[in-house]
């Protein structure tokens, strides 16, 4: 596992630079007086994060598995904790999603949230510093301090600015939640950290960095053990079933820039490819099998689930569920079509999801209700608006021609080659998804219009439309161009299946 | 000769940049129309610039991106999908003047919508022809779906709604969990998506799974209403007349005939299909679908109807030609992919006619109308004789060469459904022909069954305008003349399905 400098490849540490121009704009926000030039600064430091992002993928090399863009700093060095961040080809694409989801956010909420707008914009960029460091952080306990502090800005934006009634406790059930899984996973790694002590070459020395560890085997009782504590706590932020109580009701309560964040960053699932499938890969080759049935069941679940709500937003939070599942079973399948249809749904599922979530936020900005009795004939009224939803309804079909349709299709042959036919009838559930999506947007903007506000109701205004305008190109042209992404994430996953499936196992299997 | 060229991509790109025009000149007509139809032109000639090269069997291929190193979206004109394409264009043109006499030109946000998405039906179709490998098929044919929704629901009424839902369920549905998984499959025994002639997978596979297989993709394609997958297209009916011609002549289940010509012929083989008795098996469905749909057809009195349950036997007929696996069988079914184009057309052309002309929609209701609507039943008879397979229509060239088929094949039972069924559609059309230039008319006073509030109830019943009258007469012209000199289509059809 080799590592290019940041100093060799960009010739300045791009990665801080990512993670903390966020926070560098929230201080600024301080002294902004305005409220038009509050949100002005704050998009321009999102805009300029997104650029540098994109910078960041160009100069990124494919076709390596190497680690790039690495910045080291010592930090604690007693307990071997160091200031370590870089880029391969699993995290790459994480950043410039999360630097447009933030812009899209910004956009979105630019005359949606009128309470306390300086405090809101400073939460959300909080949140991009801990979003970008959780996927660029590669020592463990670096990590984990980004994963926690997420939290904060998560609670406070549910809390302050959630739509529903019940923010409060969505909040709050929302955090405790993910405190919970946090114990597991702070313990989890530090089984890691001390199971290098004991192993060749450490020198009784701990260590935490992902690196380091990738390349020092982990005895496999020690690996079950983490394996589990990993998992749970993943799977919990993924959210996966059976773990995703918290999901729909915090998309539900909370404002629609959380949830474009909550439904948008499968963290949880990057934090298995990340650390579980490298770290711990043959308890988790052992048991993939419970992961992937765990998947089938969340496919299915939440797609029947989804199937019966009324409420857009519950029902982007149950396909959510079914969603990851589907990645989840991708993992589970140990080779690279499974994998790299993970990885391509989960990006795809940042636009999906976060192009649905925005539907919701138009729709409720409008007509003040998100809920299929209060709605019916929009199409009518907001040609533009239905044309947008039916894209993100079709990606949420995984319809070919849009950016769902390569993940679903690369996970379907993963899992047809890994488990055979039972797990690939199940996944053609994903039928379901269809009829839920479409029935809804069916439903909500066709039809007779049936209330005074739907008829009253506006198209989109200009900043809307070039919102919805990028999230509805990028669906389509990564639909027909999916290599653009799947080129950046090939070789790391190539070296990741590589791992799950030892030589000898290799053998036996093709 | 097989050749890297721009061309089908330029074809897939010509009507996409027409919906683009449709959308941008929506305030002014007939500009707006116009688009569709200088796109046409466009694709016509582009299509037609790769008859020399795909003519000796050769083919222009460019490939698009790639999901997976072995499997591209990529594009590949031959001549079976040249055939498709040039028919589709071709009817493009026709049916986008009709709709303008049929719907009008007013500057209607819904008109709009109606053209840009034929624009890119046509897209979807082009792109269903020329896809090199299945991955590239399923992603147009899917498209093809989505993208008829509006169409089907362009009335907006709560039956255009039932109709479409039903139409959107059976298509995506069907897609999804019958033609995914037999993709995924095939790809997994055969270890690629290509289209080669003669068949990717071979009977190491297994015998069971290839039939699975086999099944999958005939009820996975339910665009070619294949029973018991067809139920969609009548429900589709309650879509106005331009849209019924896309759907039944131009497009739609062309697009599903042409897929199961490509599985049968460069998925598994027509060596394949003979080894594992599949081809019986597809003569049996067929003949099943072409019976019972000519006797529902039979007891039918709304035209549309009629015309519904003739499209869906006349389907089988096609995937009948290439089940019996012999030459003339498949010349056979292309040809009849071609004819019936524009025979069917050609009918639902004169039924929009007359609804325009009378608001009449049933066929009891015809009595005596070719007094007053000689042209419109003039191609109604001929797109009739062409349906029923007399001559000197192409319907009766492409029967001759499914008989031929049928004998070279051996398959007596055949010739007894053939005879059968031509008797049943001659029963049905011959009702209604008799009917219109024979008998008595209605009494004036009489209403026609779309008339519900009396005021369209008039006595003066003439020819609608000539934009409505003069495509209906060139597609029952064509008709004509492909009966008369099918000789160049022939030489065509003969490299595409050889």
């Amino acid at each position: 596992m080799n590592e290019i400098t940041a100093a060799e490849q960009a010739g300045f540490p791009i990665l801080s630079t990512l993670v903390f121009l966020p926070v560098v704009t929230m201080v600024a926000l301080g002294f902004v007086r305005k409220e038009r030039a509050l949100r002005r600064v704050a998009l321009a430091g999102a805009v300029a994060v997104l650029g540098l992002s994109l910078l960041l993928t160009a100069g990124f090399q494919r076709g390596t598995t190497d680690f790039q863009f690495v910045e080291q700093l010592p930090w604690i060095e007693s307990i071997g904790l160091s200031y370590h961040l870089a880029v391969d080809g699993v995290s790459v694409l994480f950043v410039p999603l999360t630097a447009l989801l933030v812009v899209v956010v910004m956009l979105s909420s630019w005359t949606a949230v009128r309470y306390q707008p300086k405090a809101y914009l400073m939460a959300v960029l909080a949140f991009e510093t801990a979003a970008i460091g959780v996927f660029v952080a590669v020592d463990l306990i670096l990590f984990f301090v980004f994963w926690e502090l997420m939290l904060i800005p998560t609670y406070v934006l549910i809390k302050v600015w959630g739509d529903g009634p019940q923010r409060g406790r969505a909040a709050m059930r929302y955090v405790l939640s993910m405190l919970l899984g946090s114990a597991a996973l702070l313990a989890g790694f530090i089984m890691l950290g001390v199971s290098y002590r004991s192993a060749p070459g450490s020198g009784g020395a701990l260590s935490f960095d992902l690196l380091v560890l990738m390349d020092s085997p982990v005895p496999l009782g020690t690996q079950t053990a983490v394996f589990f504590l990993l998992a749970f706590a993943f799977a919990l932020k993924a959210p996966m079933f059976p773990f995703h109580a918290w999901m729909p009701t915090t998309l539900l309560e909370g404002p629609i820039g959380m949830a474009v964040f909550l439904g948008g960053l499968k963290m949880g699932v990057f934090g298995f490819v990340r650390f579980v499938l490298p770290l711990v890969p043959e308890a988790f080759a052992a048991w993939s099998w419970l992961v992937a049935a765990l998947g089938v069941t969340a496919v299915l679940y939440g797609a029947l689930i989804a199937l019966v709500q009324s409420n857009l937003r519950r029902l982007v939070g149950f396909a959510s569920v079914s969603h990851v599942g589907l990645a989840m079973l991708g993992l589970s399948s140990l080779n690279a079509s499974g994998l790299q249809g993970a990885l391509f749904l989960l990006v795809s599922l940042g636009l999906v999801s976060t192009a649905m979530l925005l539907v919701a936020g138009f729709v409720h900005q409008r007509v003040g209700s998100t809920d299929l009795a209060a709605l019916g004939g929009l199409a009518q009224r907001t040609p533009a608006l239905a044309t947008f939803a039916l894209i993100a309804c079709l990606g949420a079909v995984t319809l070919p021609g849009t950016s769902g349709f390569p993940g679903e299709f690369l996970i379907l042959l993963g899992a047809f080659r890994a488990h055979g036919w039972p797990v690939a009838i199940a996944v053609t559930t994903v039928i379901l998804a269809a009829a839920y999506v479409l029935v809804f947007f069916e439903r909500a903007f066709h039809g007779r219009i049936r209330s005074t506000i739907v008829d009253a109701t506006a198209d989109l205004r200009p900043r809307e439309t070039v919102t919805a305008g990028i999230l509805g190109v990028a669906i389509v042209a990564f639909g027909f161009f999916p290599t653009a992404l799947l080129d950046y994430s090939s070789a790391s996953v190539d070296d990741l299946v590589g791992r799950l499936n030892p030589p000898t196992a290799v053998a036996a299997d093709d | 000769m097989d050749v890297t060229g721009l061309t089908p991509l330029l074809a897939l790109l010509v009507p996409l940049l027409g919906a683009a025009g449709v959308v941008l000149l929506r305030h002014r007509t007939p500009a707006r129309e116009l688009c569709g139809v200088v796109a046409g032109i466009i694709q016509l000639g582009l299509v037609a610039t790769m008859v020399p090269a795909v003519g000796d069997g050769g083919t222009v291929s460019f490939t698009l991106s790639t999901f997976l190193p072995e499997a591209p979206i990529a594009l590949r004109a031959d001549a079976l999908g040249v055939v498709l394409a040039g028919t589709a264009a071709a009817l493009w043109v026709l049916t986008t003047f009709y709709a303008m006499g049929y719907l009008g030109t007013a500057p209607d946000p819904a008109l709009t919508r109606f053209h840009a998405c034929f624009s890119l039906t046509m897209a979807a179709t082009i792109g269903v022809a020329f896809s090199a490998n299945l991955l590239t098929m399923y992603l147009f044919y899917e498209a093809l779906t989505v993208i008829t929704y509006p169409l089907v629901t362009h009335t907006g009424t709560p039956e255009a709604a039932r109709g479409g839902r039903r139409y959107l369920a059976y298509q995506l549905g069907c897609g999804i969990a019958f033609l995914l998984p037999a993709i995924v499959l095939t790809y997994i025994e055969a270890g690629t998506f290509d289209f080669v002639r003669g068949g990717i997978l071979d009977a190491n596979a297994g015998s069971a799974l290839l039939v699975i297989v086999y099944v999958l993709y005939l009820l996975g394609i339910a665009k070619a209403a294949l029973m018991p997958v067809h139920s969609w297209l009548p429900a589709a009916m309650v879509a106005p007349v331009p849209v019924s011609a896309l759907l039944h002549a131009v497009a739609v289940v062309n697009v599903g005939v042409f897929c199961v010509l490509r599985v049968v012929l460069d998925v598994f083989g027509t060596d394949l299909v003979a080894e594992l008795g599949l081809g019986f098996l597809t003569l049996v469905v067929a003949s099943v679908t072409i019976v019972v749909a000519s006797w529902y057809a039979l007891r039918l009195d709304n035209l549309k109807g009629i015309l519904a349950y003739s499209t869906i036997g006349q389907l089988s007929y096609m995937i009948l030609g290439m089940a019996l696996l012999s030459p003339g069988g498949r010349t056979g079914a292309v040809l009849h992919l071609v004819g019936h184009s524009f025979s069917k057309i050609t009918l639902f052309f004169a039924v929009g006619s007359v609804y325009l002309a009378s608001h009449r929609t049933l066929a009891s209701e015809l009595r005596g109308i070719g007094r007053q609507l000689p042209w419109t039943m003039g191609a109604l008879a001929v797109g009739a004789l062409s349906i029923i397979g007399l001559p000197p229509t192409v319907g009766f060239i492409a029967k001759y060469f499914l008989f031929v088929g049928a004998v070279e094949a051996g398959q007596w039972a055949v010739l007894v459904v053939l005879a059968v069924s031509t008797l049943l559609s001659a029963g049905y059309y011959l009702r209604v022909l008799r009917s219109a230039l024979f008998d008595t008319p209605l009494a004036v006073t009489a209403g026609g069954s779309g008339d519900t509030t009396g005021l369209l109830r008039s006595p003066i019943v003439t020819e609608p305008g000539a934009l409505v009258v003069g495509p209906m007469l060139i597609t029952a012209t064509v008709t004509l003349l492909l009966g008369v000199a099918p000789g160049l289509l022939l030489d065509l059809i003969r490299v595409s399905s050889g």
